[in-house]
């Protein structure tokens, strides 16, 4: 009755419930678990921007900028009601977390038609937290437009993002490294638009040669497109979908965080970007691989909290022992587990 | 898997630019195993109400080096009341001196950590208040 109560109150704007609620979510309880199920219904409308690069590229500071621009938008444009997810990392070794993202944001103080909430990852290493998928659709259930999700310092593989958002930004700056890093797997690969911030430094052109040259290389094919690195994990339906629709190739967007320099030209990116969604059934496409994402990650750990828990006391300990001795295998420790409980 | 975390809002209102401390707080309850929300430098008492609410902290760490904490500190505990946040902790960092301390102390302010406080000490303070309250 008081979760009923709670996703109301969400529904009809109460910030402080929903700040509540986000925290249920996050710490996974019941009343997280119930508030969601009532919300679930009403999410799938929010746009879903992610953004992402290594640290220090400036993401917050254009995350402050590009929800102050849907805050303010041009002339016959209506606001948005924006929402920032910003995540940052727990501490491996004492649980801890600073999170600092709000210290770029302080422009977007006082406005009722945005809210902040920051994350720390607590244990997840794919850039974002186990719970942010989650987080994201109770804002969504309460009628932010647009949600502005904002990864952690991201290298080469916290790609999770790409699974969450509409639209992945992967922002860069100059002078952080040469052409080589351009050409590897991960973070590239998920973009849909390449943001080259801090633009007013020496070496931007360098860095956009770079993206560009490795971004001919990285799509010349159509259906390896909207996959964004994950090709063989798709299933064979959605294969078909894909493959179909027509290229879109990640614009280069140079941007001056700091003062708001192609701010509105990467507004209109974003915003081709989801025409190119609708025009396509991507937008369709993509709720689809985020729910089975979610879902695959849920019934991963139903699953395996459920076979430890059918396991006899002291036979998981029992078992790493004899890993721990060299006296079987890891494989051979799998079956004997799974053995014990089938 | 539920698992619970203290969430601290660590804001520095007014003027002053002096935020050592302030980040020095912050480390020490991160290493604490606290999930710590650092907002930066001059911060109105209305925006440092607005994040804590946005965040749910737990608790307001205010450092202030102004000599202004007698207009900024009741401010924020009015504002957390209004807001609904009436249970989070709010305690201080800075220079605040002697007399005002007693005063602080009785609008509800749970610590007030000067220059040299071993970081133990705050540390457990804050834990214990929120556990505290939480039950």
């Amino acid at each position: 009755m008081v979760d009923l109560d709670l996703a109301q109150a969400v529904r009809a704007g109460d910030r402080l419930a929903l700040a509540r609620t986000l925290s249920h979510v996050e710490n996974n309880t019941a009343e997280g678990r119930s508030a969601l199920s009532s919300l679930f219904a009403h999410t799938g409308h929010a746009h879903l921007v992610g953004i992402t690069g290594a640290s220090g590229t400036g993401k917050s500071s254009l995350v402050n900028q590009l929800a102050r621009y849907y805050r303010h938008p041009g002339e016959g444009e209506l606001p948005l009601r924006v929402a920032v997810v910003a995540v940052d990392p727990t501490s491996p070794f004492t649980g801890g977390a600073i999170l600092g993202d709000r210290i770029r944001m302080r422009d977007l103080a006082g406005d009722p038609g945005v809210f902040i909430r920051s994350m720390a990852t607590r244990g997840s290493l794919g850039g974002i937290a186990s719970t942010t998928a989650a987080v994201v659709q109770v804002l969504d259930a309460a009628k932010f437009d647009i949600i502005l999700i904002e990864t952690v310092g991201a290298g080469q593989s916290e790609v999770e993002i790409a699974h969450l958002a509409h639209i992945t930004l992967v922002v860069e700056a100059p002078g952080l490294g040469d052409d080589i890093q351009a050409i590897k797997a991960g973070i590239l690969e998920i973009a849909d638009v390449l943001v080259v911030n801090k633009a007013d430094l020496p070496g931007v052109e360098n860095t956009e040669r770079a993206l560009r040259g490795s971004l001919d290389l990285a799509h010349p094919l159509p259906q390896r497109i909207m996959h964004h690195g994950q090709l063989e994990t798709v299933s064979g339906q959605d294969d078909t979908a894909e493959a179909l629709e027509p290229i879109w190739v990640p614009p280069i967007v140079r941007t001056v965080a700091i003062d708001g320099t192609g701010i509105p030209e990467l507004v209109d990116a974003i915003s081709a970007h989801r025409l190119h969604l609708d025009a396509t059934g991507g937008w369709v496409m993509r709720e689809r691989w985020r729910l089975k994402t979610e879902l695959d990650a849920l019934l991963t750990n139903e699953l395996v909290e459920g076979f430890r828990s059918r396991l006899p006391a002291g036979a998981y300990e029992d078992t790493l022992e004899d890993m721990l001795g060299r006296r079987i295998s890891p494989f051979q420790a799998l079956e004997k587990l799974v053995k014990m409980v089938t | 898997m539920s698992e619970r975390k203290i969430r601290v809002l660590i804001a520095k209102p007014g003027l002053d630019g002096h935020d050592r401390g302030a980040k020095v707080v912050a480390r020490a309850l991160r290493d604490a195993g606290m999930e710590v929300i650092y907002t930066g430098l001059r911060q109105t008492p209305e925006m440092i109400a607005e994040a804590a609410l946005q965040e749910d902290v737990d608790a307001v760490g205010l450092s202030i080096l102004s000599g202004a904490h007698m207009a900024l500190v009741p401010r924020v505990l009015e504002l957390l009341k209004a807001n609904g946040q009436e249970h989070v902790k709010v305690f201080l960092g800075g220079i605040v001196p002697d007399e005002d301390v007693p005063v602080l102390l009785g609008l509800g302010v749970i610590g007030i950590y000067g220059p040299g406080t071993l970081s133990n000490t705050y540390v457990n303070e804050i834990r214990k208040a929120v556990i505290t309250a939480g039950t």
